[in-house]
């Protein structure tokens, strides 16, 4: 006789717990009851990501590394797992892989994207990155894992805090990397992922007066209301690719400070 | 030996000077008088010339290196006296869609495949052009504008040549600029100025723009054309090619063809939120590449180890510096509760040394307000802080009885709820608001949707870099305030836009990647 | 002789409410400030305004070791009548030359609202004992000098020994009897604002009339910024304790555009209040004629030549 297996309740993965959607809906998606999380959730994990941005900007870049490193590591730990939720083996490798890339970038950024400023006068004057705040995140449908990785960990390595919407369609591997988050070291509420309805989701995000950028890269059909409601906040848009790897991605979600003093005896 | 000074001056607290003091005033008052002296020293007024500035009747659109016509026009003023200067075209959106085709045929002809050193060599030129004809155009901007000379002859001109000269040298460097990335041009760039630093504003919009290989349609403010359409004359003697530059003018209706037109690539904006809101819906859905420069409610914080005299003069030059129609102005003085005092008193001092009356006079540090429309939007806003319970400094002083003025003023107890601390007014009105601890000072400086710029005095370095970082604002000027340079990013977070202007970061709103 | 002990690190702090903040001077915008207050344009009757004052408010100086009782007499007499051809115009307000030469001076200004004025305190140096020094003030009273231009110890002030430089102008002051303090800092050799700032207070507070940017043997002497720091600690007494201690500004001012614009600076840092010579001293030699020759362009419209105004 065959073990009857314990099956896992798919759940939100906010501020660090796992809940389910305070709505008490769920969809089925990929033959699992999948949590729908609705405006309450998407605020509250809003909520949960402003409360927890400003330390995770203020850890030490070789410390944001790090952290990041080892959720790569978390991942690696669980190839298995992750491969049977997305294309395979190779997706997952491809995603550890970035996460480790866009890692190291944590303290190369200012040097890269900020620098020292000639001006006409006796001040020293310096620009540097900073991060934008609270992003949010609706990831592509496909592939997965790895569009969901390329497109959060770069708000996350520049200091933002990130609410990302998973896949709609496959959003299981999303649950399996909240799992490896919550066993990493990245702090509760840096990152924050919902399952649900993307049509239902990305206007409550898309309008959130305390979200600073959108990546839209992931929404299903015509952007502009979307690129509208943004405008209430002045919100940084993002059009993100759902395979892509450089540090003009991270750049996206970055405000750049000028800082003047002058020079004198 | 022992005790020195501070026993001293304990022992006997300034009695020996009070003392002394008491009599040599009142003999010096006497000598004073005897000598007959003039009260006062009255500078003679000192004008510039307007006569070195040719303003014609009429002004049309500069398109594809013409003079368009225009159907309708309205007049455009003088704000230190009303007096009517020329009558501007109101471009309808048909004048707009003709210069955007002019600029897509100087894009596709050219210009975009033009070497970037030739492209440079264009810019160069118009850098020159705008230093040998400063005074000109210095004179022209004060007489629109209400700026005073001072400031337009020492900020706005070298500033806007300066401009033109650094991004000349961008413009065959591109590919350095962005490694591993392949620039190219974004195509035809709609730009949309305000009025508070016109021609200034066009060099920071049009000179990233060309370097980039993008061709332009510019709208300069309603209110103030006449530098802008004075540029056309410095394209001309650039031979600059046709419909590389075109300028069209009008009100917000023009703006909204502009930011309408399918063809634009790229809209940039410096302006009002509401406005920069709006341009951002319009665009929505569009692809249009945009940059957005708003409004701020700056925050300037002194704490009470500041140089104090330089702090004064840093919080007068962050406010009252073109009579506060400034996106950046330190418009919110926080200042630490143990220097309060004296630093409030110092500024109204100061204040009442400010020279306010005609722009054109090389002695006037204030001058007059843009326009109507601007002035009874500080008057509103003032007349709420009185009846919120804020309490006025005004100094007193003689304004001229024709054209647009406002006193600088200063409100003391201030809350942070009052509209004065919350909403830009865009004019001289210094809010002081106080705080204790330097974590308060970052907290209350950074309760606001806006992010442009901030402010901090204090003579302690480390506390000066944890300041820097903590507050949320794109540019921190620290122990100085309203520096610019071309070198030298702007512009803002939250809701005062996205994008920068100057440095190497101004180049990236102009440029597509092929990567 | 112990050393005098630094002052405790309380000095920098307040030693009562109503002293002034010792505080610190941003360089940078003290300069922009200084360079923004010499742009004033200064036209037509304000500039002939502001000429007269700088006539009327001018030491004029000689300090050579050359100075002979001839010499100085000539200086003097200049003074007394800047331009022989224009009767009109006022006297300076002093001649101010060595201790040696005061008499000579003495006589040749009786009568006159001419001041004599003579340096003290082992000037220019000021690297004598502190006997000397009250010494030398003491002489230099006797011999009928109606104002002492005394040098604060730089030695001392820079390393550290701010009571010593104290102690030594209470003394001076003390010495002076009737005639005027006026205590010459030599900013040139102060390094900072920051020093020329707390020396200017430490004067002040120690009994000076009025403080002053040089000797003139050193360069850089009264810059607009070093003048602009001065007048705004001065400012900041009047403010605090309602004295008002004048302002003396000498060396390298040589120009009338110069002299107007040290004036300019004034009136808008203190008011008009400063404009006159109880309060507000010019210390040059050359700047004379150019003022006149810039009057007398006022007046007849045409350049002038050098060689129509006397040297002495």
């Amino acid at each position: 006789m065959t073990r009857l297996p314990v099956k896992k309740t798919y759940k939100l993965y906010i501020g660090g717990g796992f809940s389910r959607s305070e709505s008490g809906r769920t969809y089925e998606a990929e033959g699992q009851n999948v949590a729908r999380a609705s405006r309450k959730d998407a605020r509250d994990a809003v909520r949960a990501a402003r409360g927890a941005q400003t330390k995770w900007a203020s850890a030490t870049a070789y410390n944001r590394g790090q952290v990041l490193y080892r959720l790569a590591e978390m991942v690696e730990a669980r190839v298995a797992e992750f491969a049977e939720l997305c294309s395979g083996r190779d997706e997952v490798e491809r995603s550890i892989d970035r996460i480790v890339w866009y890692a190291g970038w944590a303290d190369k950024l200012p040097q890269v994207l900020g620098g020292s400023n000639p001006v006409a006068g006796p001040y020293f004057n310096f620009t540097v990155p900073e991060p934008t705040g609270v992003v949010a995140v609706l990831a592509p449908d496909e592939p997965p894992l790895l569009g969901l990785v390329t497109r959060v960990l770069p708000p996350l390595v520049g200091g933002n805090a990130v609410v990302a919407v998973a896949s709609e369609a496959r959003p299981l591997a999303a649950i399996e990397l909240a799992e490896g988050l919550a066993t990493s070291d990245v702090p509760g509420g840096v990152v924050n992922l919902l399952t649900g309805r993307h049509a239902e989701l990305a206007p409550v995000l898309t309008s959130h007066m305390d979200v600073n950028a959108i990546d839209i890269g992931g929404a299903n059909g015509d952007a502009s209301e979307l690129e509208r409601l943004a405008a209430d906040n002045v919100k940084r848009v993002v059009h993100g690719r759902a395979d892509v790897q450089s540090p003009w991605e991270i750049a996206a979600f970055l405000e750049l400070k000028t800082v003047w003093h002058p020079m004198g005896q | 030996m022992g005790g020195g000074l501070g026993d001293r001056a304990l022992r006997s607290p300034h009695a020996f000077l009070r003392d002394k003091s008491g009599a040599r005033v009142a003999e010096l008052d006497k000598t004073h008088s005897e000598v007959g002296v003039p009260g006062d020293w009255t500078y003679a007024s000192a004008p510039e010339s307007r006569d070195i500035v040719h303003i014609r009747d009429r002004y049309g659109y500069y398109v594809g290196g013409e003079w368009l016509e225009p159907a309708e026009t309205y007049e455009t003023i003088a704000p230190r006296d009303e007096e009517p200067l020329a009558a501007i075209g109101q471009a309808t959106p048909e004048d707009v869609g003709r210069a955007v085709v002019a600029a897509r045929e100087a894009f596709a002809d050219g210009w975009s495949s033009l070497p970037g050193s030739e492209r440079a060599k264009y810019l160069f030129r118009i850098a020159r052009i705008l230093q040998e004809r400063s005074r000109e155009f210095a004179v022209l901007e004060s007489l629109n504008g209400g700026k005073p000379i001072k400031e337009s002859r020492d900020v706005d001109l070298p500033l806007a040549a300066a401009h033109f000269f650094y991004y000349a040298g961008w413009a065959d460097k591109l590919e350095y600029a962005f490694p591993n990335r392949r620039p190219r041009p974004v195509g035809v760039a709609g730009q949309i100025i305000p009025w508070n630093f016109p021609l200034l504003m066009l060099a920071w919009k049009i000179a990233p723009a060309l370097a980039c290989g993008n061709t332009v349609v510019l709208k300069p403010a309603e209110t103030t054309p006449l530098t802008a359409l004075l540029f056309c004359d410095v394209l001309r003697q650039a031979e600059l090619p046709a419909g590389v530059v075109n300028i069209v003018t009008g009100d917000g209706r023009t703006g909204v063809a502009l930011v309408e037109h399918e063809d634009v690539d790229k809209i940039a904006f410096t302006g009002s939120t509401d406005v920069g809101k709006a341009i951002q819906r319009q665009v929505a859905g569009t692809g249009k590449k945009l940059t957005l420069e708003l409004g701020g409610k700056a925050a300037n914080i002194v704490f009470d180890d500041a140089a104090l005299d330089q702090a004064v003069e840093g919080i007068v030059n962050g406010i009252y510096f073109n009579q506060g129609h400034v996106c950046c102005a330190g418009s919110r003085l926080f200042v630490q509760e143990s220097i309060y005092e004296p630093l409030v008193a110092k500024l109204e001092r100061r204040l009442a040394t400010l020279r306010i009356g005609d722009p054109l006079d090389k002695n006037t540090d204030v001058g007059a307000i843009n326009s109507a429309a601007q002035l009874e939007k500080i008057r509103e806003l003032v007349a709420s802080g009185v009846e919120e319970g804020a309490e006025i400094y005004q100094p007193p002083c003689i304004l001229p009885e024709k054209g647009y003025w406002f006193v600088p003023t200063v409100f003391t107890n201030v809350a942070q709820s009052y509209r004065i601390a919350q909403e830009e007014i865009f004019g001289p009105v210094l809010s002081v608001l106080t705080f204790r601890t330097p974590e308060e000072a970052v907290e209350k400086a950074n309760n606001t949707p806006y992010g442009l710029s901030a402010g901090v005095w204090t003579e302690k370095g480390s506390r000066i870099l944890w300041m820097a970082q903590q507050l949320r604002a794109g540019v921190v000027w620290a122990n100085t305030y309203n520096r610019f340079d071309p070198g030298s990013p702007f512009g803002g977070y939250k809701e005062s836009g996205f994008g920068r202007e100057g440095g190497r970061h101004g180049l990236e709103p102009y440029l597509e990647f092929d990567e | 002789m112990a050393q005098a002990p630094a002052l405790p690190a309380g000095f920098e702090l307040p030693l009562e409410a109503r002293l002034p903040r010792i505080g610190a001077v941003d360089a940078v915008a003290l300069e922009e400030r200084a360079a923004s207050l010499a742009k004033r344009s200064i036209k037509r009757d304000a500039k002939v305004w502001a000429l007269l004052l700088a006539i009327r408010t001018t030491d004029l100086t000689t300090l050579e070791g050359a100075d002979t009782p001839g010499k100085v007499a000539a200086v003097a007499s200049k003074a007394r009548r800047p331009d022989p051809a224009d009767p009109s115009l006022p006297s300076c307000a002093a001649v101010c030359v060595y201790p040696n030469l005061v008499p000579a001076v003495r006589e040749r200004v009786a009568g006159t609202s001419v001041k004599v004025a003579a340096v003290a305190t082992g000037f220019p140096s000021g690297q004598y004992p502190t006997a000397i020094k009250v010494a030398d003030v003491r002489a230099t009273v006797e011999l009928g000098a109606d104002e002492i231009d005394m040098v604060i110890d730089r030695g001392a002030f820079l390393s550290g020994r701010y009571a010593k430089v104290y102690d030594e102008i209470v003394q001076v002051k003390e010495a002076c009897g009737d005639a005027h303090l006026k205590v010459i800092l030599e900013t040139g050799e102060l390094g900072t604002y920051d020093n020329v700032r707390r020396a200017t207070l430490l004067s002040i507070a120690a009994g000076a009339d009025f403080v002053k940017t040089s000797t003139g043997k050193i360069s850089p002497a009264a810059t607009l910024p070093v003048a602009l720091c001065m007048l705004e600690a001065i400012r900041d007494v009047y403010e605090e304790t309602g004295r008002r201690v004048g302002f003396k500004a000498a060396g390298g001012i040589r120009q009338a555009k110069q002299a107007v614009q040290h004036l300019v600076l004034v009136h808008e840092t203190l008011g008009p209040a400063w404009l006159t010579p109880e309060l507000y001293r010019l210390g040059a030699s050359s700047l004379l004629n150019d003022i006149l020759m810039q009057l007398r362009k006022e007046r007849t419209g045409a350049y002038q030549s050098g060689d129509y105004f006397t040297l002495d």
